[in-house]
């Protein structure tokens, strides 16, 4: 399967099984360049490895998902703040 | 998968295939009843999994183009792409009883709901179409007077998706305004646009701003680009331009080019 870019609506699956939120909507902040945006519109690439979500301004790396066997695994190093918003 | 699920979380669960119907060539519906679905709202998708049997799996995200009130039936129009992993095994293979496994509703920002107002700008670029359509399907069925217009651009007359539907609802009371574009060949006498769309061609077609119209565009990215940039000029406030997009690759299966 080719890497494929998406917007963060395709990654909105994968991290509601993992988190009892629409993640869609909720708010991340850039460790890198510090810019918030909602996760329906960050950079999203999805292969067989997994699913990456990169920050649209600068590019950097915000989370990486890969689900195997049994197991979750969240690499959330790119983002400093996720902001979520438990009512409308 | 096999744990409890808690609120709000999502699982796997299995659809039965109840009805298949060719839109275009390339394109079909297919009606699932999913007995467990929790409901959805118009603009949301769904994931597809597909398990080959040395236990491969290949994902894709599909938009719904059923409206809420059709309850536990779901309509997912899908293109088929040659080169995928999954559209020509759902466009081409999949038969009436057969069962699919999928994941949703999933996403809280393409969303349309009475509530939220308009007059709706619907723009459209080839099956991007899908989801405004749910919000068309969603708008006629709420009874809703909101204003809405529907710009949709395919390449040919042939490869207009909901064709039909789309001139019955625009003949219908409170209809949603039409307008296509083709961008490859346009059939004789053909009086609708037939170019890619632009800047000037939006200004035609958008509402005035003071209106403060309410814009879903959806389509690959450069033309989700070029839709979104050309409507800031004319005053569109960004917060109500939403936008979803695919691949400028092709994307996910069932996604293209227009």
């Amino acid at each position: 399967m080719d890497n494929t870019t998406l917007d963060g609506n395709a990654a909105g699956g994968i991290l509601q099984e993992i988190f009892p939120f629409e993640m869609t909507l909720v708010e991340e902040t850039c460790a890198h360049c510090g810019s918030t945006r909602v996760v329906g519109e960050l950079t999203v690439y999805k292969s067989a490895m997994g699913t990456v979500m990169r920050c649209p301004t600068c590019d950097n790396v915000l989370v990486r998902v890969v689900s195997t066997k049994g197991r979750y695994w969240l690499d959330m190093q790119g983002v400093r703040v996720l902001q979520i918003k438990t009512e409308p | 998968m096999e744990r409890t699920a808690l609120p709000g979380r999502l699982t796997w669960q299995l659809g039965d295939v109840v009805a298949t119907q060719p839109e275009t060539a390339r394109t079909k519906s297919l009606t699932l009843s999913v007995p467990k679905w929790v409901g959805h709202l118009a603009g949301q998708h769904v994931d597809i999994r597909l398990t080959s049997d040395d236990g491969y799996q290949a994902e894709r995200s599909y938009s719904i183009a059923s409206p809420p009130e059709d309850g536990q039936q779901l309509i997912l129009t899908i293109e088929r792409l040659d080169d995928g992993e999954v559209s020509p095994y759902l466009t081409e293979e999949l038969r009436v009883g057969d069962k699919l496994e999928l994941r949703g509703p999933i996403g809280g920002y393409f969303v349309w709901e009475e509530r939220l107002g308009g007059p709706l700008l619907l723009i459209a670029g080839g099956s991007g179409i899908v989801p405004l359509m749910a919000m068309i399907r969603h708008r006629r069925a709420v009874g809703s007077s909101i204003p809405a217009r529907l710009l949709a651009s395919f390449r040919t007359y042939e490869d207009i998706i909901y064709r039909d539907e789309l001139e019955r609802e625009a003949k219908a009371g409170m209809a949603v305004e039409v307008i296509h574009t083709l961008t490859r060949t346009q059939p004789p006498g053909w009086t609708g646009y037939s170019r890619r769309i632009d800047a000037e061609l939006l200004r035609e077609v958008a509402w005035p701003v003071e209106q403060h119209p309410l814009a879903y565009i959806c389509g690959p990215t450069p033309f989700v680009e070029t839709a979104a940039t050309a409507l800031l000029p004319l005053g569109y406030e960004p917060a109500r331009i939403k936008t979803e997009r695919f691949g400028p690759t092709g994307g996910p299966d069932g996604q293209h080019d227009t």
